[in-house]
């Protein structure tokens, strides 16, 4: 039988992950129909080719330097650490990246990808629209055709990424089916991707999907850990005791996480989506509330009903409305690597308030679930311990959702 | 030997090919199911592909998408269509069936359970489109055992080695994705399909069926010169949403699209012997 919670104990961090077809335990895999596996097959290949070599890491480097304005600085948030009375809060600050969020990591080097396989055209979903305005930013950045698949639900109140995407030369297509948000537009790209499949290179936007993805997103996404390491040594002379991050589908934690997994000193929470409350079905907490499935092409924590069927899901963040998670967070909560929480929509709402007055740092509201449980968090540490929370993107685009709350009509 | 065998076998000694009508389970109501069933049958059809509904159908086109969401609206489950395929079976012990779907209502269920309960309502194949061989090698024998015949899907981009693979594990038939793309779209290319199935052919002993972009008789009196089964789907569930109020008119009309490709594919296997 394949699925059997994996063995806490018998763990060893130092393996690379995943498995040759792309297992992290027995989450991951590729569970596509045989009508995408060539395609797959033909990513995978360049990548492994690609993924070593020096000269496409010197190019990625290069781009993410000088294109995208890395490293992003790691930030003591003092005022806010003095708030919270307890342990030190500094933020990695992805909010300052080229498009404005973490996302853009990754979208660079899937374009270095398609580049180097000749593909001239690029898809994506999108949620939120962060992801679409990465990657349509970067297909004007290698003149690549782009096409963005996006929920009609999201595209009305997500209106200003719509026509950033547009600006940027992109086409948004409108998705109509299901519950038109964020997994549907998934379902469309993959559909588009099956029939286009000679001349287009799907860019995926976070950490899940069928192998490689989950694993190549995971690389491009790891700089934010290895750049925190990097700075916490020169600026606090040691490792810090916790890292926090927001998990939707889990890029930007997944990126935070995965080069501290085998260093068990430093503790890692991811931080869901909690929506009206873990009690009822009004949030986005596969982690912390769903089980085991096949979505998306990978074996993964869902939201699903008694019946297998996916639910809609809910939180004020479109980019952690998701009902799935990164197949890898999936497998680092069952050998109890990390640790899954969640935090409700009037917590992140309560925390943009808080970073923005204290700090002057407009947060996502993805993000703003991070620095909500890192408060609560902090709290509970002494003094002279360090917690990093990837501050995964700013919070321009949410201005609007939070003046409606606020009842101000901008 | 399984039903899908069987019926093969008798098919290749009538000199005769596969009707493989696909429709989807709970579609337009539950009630209908079971006797749009046996209608397919008085039609001419050989194996009933049942399509389980999902809520996430990524492989298919919006036809079927929307078949799914008539279905669910029900609240249309596995268990549902197990039953169904269990009542069928009361009056049918011949006609095989082969429950087609998506993998997560399986993985809800547990694979020994479902593989128990579908055998015992008379299942005689599963296709699971995001089930690739190298993910169900862990639970194939399981299928084996219960005798239920584990159908794969090849497709027109399908590596030699993958072909070779599915020709090992593949039970039943093979089923032939035609065209790249979901589920309904644009129209077959028989040639394309002749020159992909001579291919295939010299890696898989199991019937080769076509399916995908088959939309009237004539198209499925073309293709069937070239393999050993039509399958049908979006071209049946359309008219089943074009008469989604109205159940008995849309067995009529499903059962008169399938009668007259069995009809077409019957007169040109006549023509050629």
């Amino acid at each position: 039988m394949s699925i059997n919670t994996t063995e806490k104990q018998a763990t060893d961090f130092n393996v690379e992950m995943p498995d040759a077809d792309g297992h992290f335990g027995i989450f991951g895999g590729r569970f596509v129909s045989e009508t995408l596996t060539a395609a797959l097959d033909e990513l995978q290949e360049t990548y492994e080719k690609l993924r070593n070599d020096p000269d496409f890491q010197a190019e990625f480097d290069k781009e993410l330097a000088h294109y995208v304005g890395r490293p992003s600085p790691l930030y003591f948030a003092e005022r806010l650490t003095d708030e919270c009375g307890g342990a030190k809060i500094y933020l990695k600050r992805e909010d300052l990246n080229h498009t404005g969020a973490h996302k853009v990591n990754n979208t660079i080097g899937q374009a270095l990808l398609a580049k180097f396989m000749g593909k001239k055209k690029v898809i994506a979903e999108t949620g939120a629209g962060q992801h679409g305005v990465a990657s349509a930013t970067v297909a004007a950045r290698f003149g690549l055709e782009c096409k963005v698949f996006m929920g009609s639900t999201d595209v009305e109140r997500q209106k200003l990424n719509v026509y950033r995407m547009k600006l940027l030369g992109a086409e948004v297509e409108s998705v109509t089916c299901g519950t038109k948000t964020l997994k549907d537009a998934m379902n469309e790209a993959m559909r588009h991707w099956v029939t286009n499949v000679d001349d287009t290179f799907y860019i995926i936007g976070t950490a899940a999907g069928p192998h490689p993805y989950p694993m190549l997103v995971r690389d491009f996404q790891s700089i934010i850990g290895r750049e925190t390491q990097r700075q916490c040594d020169e600026q606090i002379g040691r490792q810090p005791d916790a890292v926090v991050a927001c998990v939707g589908g889990g890029s930007n934690a997944i990126g935070m996480f995965h080069p501290y997994i085998k260093y068990p000193e430093v503790e890692m929470y991811g931080v869901e989506a909690g929506g009206l409350g873990l009690e009822g079905d009004d949030h986005a907490a596969p982690l912390s509330k769903g089980k085991p499935g096949v979505l998306h092409g990978n074996r993964t924590y869902l939201m699903e009903d008694e019946n297998g069927q996916i639910m809609g899901t809910h939180s004020v963040s479109a980019g952690l409305d998701y009902p799935g998670v990164g197949p890898e967070h999936s497998w680092l909560k069952d050998v109890g690597r990390a640790k899954y929480v969640a935090a409700t929509d009037d917590e992140a709402i309560e925390a943009f308030h808080k970073l923005t007055r204290l700090e002057g740092i407009m947060p996502a509201l993805e993000s703003s679930h991070a620095i909500a449980y890192a408060m609560k968090l902090a709290a509970t540490m002494d003094k002279d311990k360090v917690i990093v929370v990837n501050l995964s993107g700013r919070g321009d685009k949410d201005i609007h959702t939070i003046a409606e709350l606020d009842g101000v009509t901008a | 030997m399984s039903r899908i065998t069987k019926t093969f076998e008798r098919l290749a000694e009538e000199g005769k090919k596969a009707l493989i009508p696909y429709i989807t389970a709970g579609d337009p109501d539950k009630a209908t199911t079971v006797p749009m069933m046996h209608a397919l049958v008085e039609a001419g059809a050989d194996v009933i592909e049942l399509g389980v509904p999902f809520s996430d159908p990524m492989a298919d086109g919006p036809t079927i998408q929307l078949a799914c969401e008539r279905s669910l609206k029900h609240g249309t489950s596995l268990r549902d269509v197990l039953g169904m395929v269990a009542e069928f079976r009361k009056t049918d012990k011949d006609t095989a069936v082969v429950l087609m779907g998506y993998l997560n209502p399986v993985e809800a269920m547990g694979y020994p359970e479902f593989v128990e309960q579908a055998s015992a309502a008379g299942v005689d194949g599963v296709l699971v489109v995001d089930m690739p061989p190298e993910e169900a090698r862990s639970v194939d024998s399981m299928f084996e055992e219960a005798g239920l015949d584990f159908i794969y899907l090849l497709a027109p981009t399908s590596t030699e080695r993958r072909i070779k693979t599915i020709g090992e594990v593949g039970r039943g038939y093979v089923y032939y994705v035609s065209l790249r793309g979901v589920t309904g779209s644009a129209a077959i290319d028989v040639e394309d399909v002749e020159r992909n199935l001579d291919r295939i052919r010299q890696h898989v002993k199991a019937p080769l069926c076509v399916g995908f972009g088959i939309q009237n008789a004539e198209a499925a009196a073309r293709v069937s010169e070239v393999c050993d089964g039509v399958i049908v789907g979006s071209a049946l569930v359309s008219r089943i949403a074009d008469q989604a109020d109205n159940p008995v008119q849309a067995i009529k009309d499903v059962t008169g699209l399938a009668g007259s490709m069995r009809e077409a594919m019957d007169a040109n296997a006549a023509a050629e012997v």
